[in-house]
């Protein structure tokens, strides 16, 4: 049963079409990959799904509901959370306080103090970041602000997480790491769009992967299905990313 | 009674000129910069002033001065730019706290030339009108400066407009306003076309200075309701549009004039507002301006 | 006995007495004080109101609001129009009142949008105000300006000096409650906050009002200490620039780094007016620009990086002097 859908989604920014009648659906429980040379689109389709910017034309659907016309505030109340391709923490507060944010408003319903404190520090605890909660984030890695993106994103107890390039400017240990991360959300029941372009991770942890070139999906079906696709080896020829199917 | 309005209309419009100028030079130092330099009145001010100074210690009038005061103005906005503005970019962690840094900046160093004005120059109007010949046309009556004051307006307009669209600089200039990041990885020194963009406004700050003067008498307190105009008219003609400016520039100097003529005078902000708070409800991008 | 250790271990209750004995000490201050110190600590006492709501909003949220001078000129004229009709304490909670649905709507229009729109309409609301009510009491009343029977020092003192301790209770409050971290996660990235559930719209808006319903009030209780008003007076474009550098210099991020500026300014330019007229804005702008460029954190932000320095100092005099430093009885 698709907890996401999208049919026809299309975005045009005055004479540019950056996304081009898309259709898309994920499965509740999935872990599905989007991928696609920079520039096709795919982050304008996540910000698109959060409400960061407005659809041109098209349905997205979160659970049978229409996403249309709903503010981002409004989809994360509903259980759609994500992390974005520019790290954008508070960077005003501590690891603790951050997550926090996500605890208290992220819910439909009036959170309490002792409840959202508990949230957060679960949520910084399944990070792996319980020894920095007080730190102030100016002063983590770029590796530990992402993760607290992430632990701020599940505080707000999502039922789908949207990971945007999560894995960027990490190294091979980090890659490995985060992959084990995203596997070990999906298991506590969460379903996962991630865009990336780690092919490693992509082919390693996601069930089904999308490929989108010039705002068109091009491309749609298993990691292996994807790997042995003509197209897509076209569209990526020069670039070193996967080894081998 | 038609041809008061349509005398108030005219009028309006050739003012409009001097305010699609001002419009222009903060338009080019928020859409560039990213500072929305609320000093941008002062600068008018100052030119005005020493305009005065200039025409009257060297007796040359203001037409000439203003080849003296956009100049200055230039050079002021420009080191303005790479000592306050430039050095608050590197101590400012992300561009909303520095758009909000920068704003505050632009008030302290307001209200430093407004002070310096006053004290140099004292609070009463210093007439030194130029080119006041009447002319009568259909029954209504103009004076050739404000004729002037708008070609010349118009004139500068254009060549902005022309100079931002062919000329290599204009490009450069256009694309750090677009990305600056991209920019300065395509060969641009993007610190120094921000801070030629600042002296650029500057510039037309200095040149709106003397038309202004020849018109009406610069006074050191001119320099607020300038700034509020030059806002009002960035908003409406849209950020980033040289005919956008222009526009609303002739829309707001016909409806300061009827607001004066058929009104009252001391309402003229209020109408302003009226119209900023419809415009911000219904289409904040202004006229020309990109969504 | 090791000072330092006994200042940390005891902060809270030290705390608490500090301010028990500053409460004592002001609300007892009309009888020993003076007129003219009375004055000038009812001005002080503004100004703390009128930068620490000012703070309160853009100190946190980032949006720069130039209006707070607006709102304290519409309190003044609230004022003005009800003195005759209502007690005077009726008319401080209107004043209040007046100026939150005023700034409820200029953040309707404006908060929707981005930051630059907003300094925008705050920048010349102040001559917008003022030439309007200009407009409106001729019209109206056919006069320019109000005569205000004036109050005695001591009541304006003591209604100054509760409001000033409301104020920064309440501030106190929200900036630890749900509403506070929701603005300053605004003030960290709006989009992020967006989408983790806050209605930052809403947030924003109602954070204003609020800030601007004190400022509302304080104009109110100033009124009748200017006897005169008229709108130019009641609308100056000074009572939006003190307030801000007094913030700044202090620490915009703080709640008790606004009060400092406030004490520091309020004092210093009571002494600098007489002395250099005109020349003291000047100093004051100066002030303004370097604190930004090189003190962004003001006053209050510079004692987390004095106190690791001065921990050091202390440490090496220690090491330096006796060979064993503790405590003994």
């Amino acid at each position: 049963m698709p907890i996401l859908e999208g049919q026809d989604v299309t975005k045009y920014f005055g004479g540019l079409t950056a996304v081009s009648h898309v259709d898309f659906y994920v499965n509740q429980g999935e872990i599905v990959g989007l991928i696609g040379p920079n520039g096709a689109g795919k982050t304008t389709l996540f910000n698109l799904i959060s409400a960061a910017l407005s659809i041109s034309a098209g349905e997205i659907r979160f659970k049978e509901q229409k996403l249309n016309g709903l503010k981002p505030h409004q989809i994360c109340k509903k259980g759609v959370s994500r992390t974005f391709q520019e790290t954008k923490v508070f960077g005003n507060m501590s690891v603790l306080q951050n997550v926090l944010v996500g605890a208290f408003f992220g819910s439909p319903n009036r959170v309490s103090g002792a409840d959202a404190a508990r949230e957060a520090t679960q949520a910084v605890d399944f990070v792996g970041l319980s020894a920095m909660s007080a730190t102030p984030i100016q002063d983590l890695t770029l590796v530990n602000q992402k993760r607290v993106e992430v632990a701020r994103a599940l505080a707000t107890r999502p039922e789908l997480l949207l990971l945007d390039e999560l894995m960027a400017g990490l190294n091979s240990t980090e890659v490995s790491e985060a992959m084990e991360l995203v596997t070990r959300i999906r298991d506590t029941g969460i379903t996962i769009f991630m865009v990336e372009h780690v092919m490693k991770a992509i082919m390693g942890i996601c069930e089904r992967i999308m490929v989108l070139h010039h705002g068109e999906k091009i491309a749609e079906g298993t990691p292996r299905e994807i790997a042995a696709n003509k197209k897509v080896i076209e569209i990526y020829l020069g670039e070193e990313t996967y080894a081998g199917s | 009674m038609i041809d008061r309005v349509l005398q108030l209309i005219i009028t309006g419009i050739l003012a409009g000129g001097i305010y699609g100028l001002l419009a222009m030079g903060l338009s080019l130092q928020y859409g560039v910069c990213r500072v929305l330099n609320i000093t941008h009145g002062e600068f008018v001010m100052l030119a005005g002033v020493l305009t005065y100074t200039i025409s009257t210690s060297l007796g040359i009038n203001p037409l000439v001065a203003a080849a003296i005061t956009g100049p200055l103005m230039f050079v002021l906005g420009f080191l303005l730019h790479i000592t306050l503005f430039r050095g608050l970019k590197t101590r400012t962690p992300s561009p909303a706290v520095f758009e909000g840094s920068a704003l505050l900046v632009a008030f302290g160093v307001m209200y430093v030339i407004l002070y310096l004005g006053k004290i140099g120059w004292g609070g009463l109007p210093m007439p030194i009108y130029y080119l006041n010949k009447t002319l009568h046309f259909a029954g209504m009556t103009f004076f050739l400066n404000q004729i002037i004051a708008f070609a010349i307006a118009v004139a500068i307009g254009v060549g902005i407009y022309v100079f931002l669209s062919r000329s290599r600089l204009g490009r450069a200039i256009r694309a750090t306003a677009e990305d600056p990041a991209t920019a300065g990885l395509m060969g641009v020194n993007v610190n120094l076309i921000l801070a030629f963009s600042f002296g650029l406004g500057a510039f037309l700050a200095g040149i709106a200075g003397p038309l202004s003067a020849m018109i009406s008498p610069p006074k050191t307190s001119m320099g607020f309701s300038n700034t509020v105009i030059a806002l009002i008219v960035v908003v409406l003609g849209g950020l980033g549009s040289v005919p956008g400016s222009f526009i609303a520039g002739i829309i707001i100097g016909i409806v300061s004039f009827l607001v004066i003529g058929l009104w009252e005078p001391v309402l003229t902000v209020p109408v302003y507002y009226a119209i900023l708070m419809i415009l911000l409800l219904v289409r904040p991008a202004g006229l020309l301006g990109k969504k | 006995m090791d000072i330092t250790r006994f200042i940390s271990t005891h902060k809270k209750s030290l705390l608490v007495a500090f301010l028990v004995l500053l409460l004592i000490f002001l609300t007892t201050f009309p009888l020993y004080g003076g007129v003219y110190h009375v004055r000038v600590l009812i001005a002080v006492l503004t100004f703390v109101i009128l930068a620490a709501s000012w703070a309160m909003f853009s100190g946190s949220t980032g949006y720069m609001s130039l209006a707070p001078a607006a709102f304290f000129g519409l309190g003044i004229y609230t004022m003005c129009v009800l003195e005759k009709e209502l007690p005077f304490l009726i008319i401080i909670v209107i004043g209040g009142l007046v100026a939150f649905a005023f700034a409820l709507l200029v953040g309707l229009v404006t908060l929707r949008l981005k930051g630059m729109y907003f300094a925008i309409f705050t920048f010349g609301l102040v001559v917008f105000m003022s030439e309007l009510i200009n407009y409106l009491e001729v019209a109206l009343t056919g006069t320019h300006g109000w005569h205000i029977t004036p109050l005695g020092n001591t009541t304006i003192f003591y209604t100054m000096l509760i409001l000033a301790v409301v104020t920064v209770l309440a501030i106190y409050f929200i900036r630890r409650s749900r509403l506070g971290l929701a603005m300053n996660s605004i003030g960290g990235n709006e989009d992020a906050a967006e989408h983790m559930g806050i209605n930052t719209t809403r947030v924003k808006v109602l954070t204003f009002a609020i800030s601007s319903m004190f400022m509302g009030a304080a104009g109110v209780i100033t009124a009748p200490i200017l006897i005169y008003v008229n709108s130019s007076i009641a609308f100056s474009t000074y009572y939006s620039f003190m307030p801000i550098l007094m913030a700044v210099f202090g620490g915009m991020a703080y709640l008790y780094g606004p009060i400092i500026g406030a004490v520091v300014f309020a004092y210093l330019e009571r002494i600098v007016r007489n002395e250099f007229p005109d020349y003291f804005m000047i100093g004051f702008g100066i002030i303004l620009v370097v604190v930004i460029l090189f003190l962004p954190n003001g006053l209050v932000g510079l004692v987390p990086e004095l106190r690791g320095k001065l921990g050091g100092v202390i440490a090496k005099l220690r090491k330096g002097g006796q060979a064993e430093p503790h405590a003994n009885t």
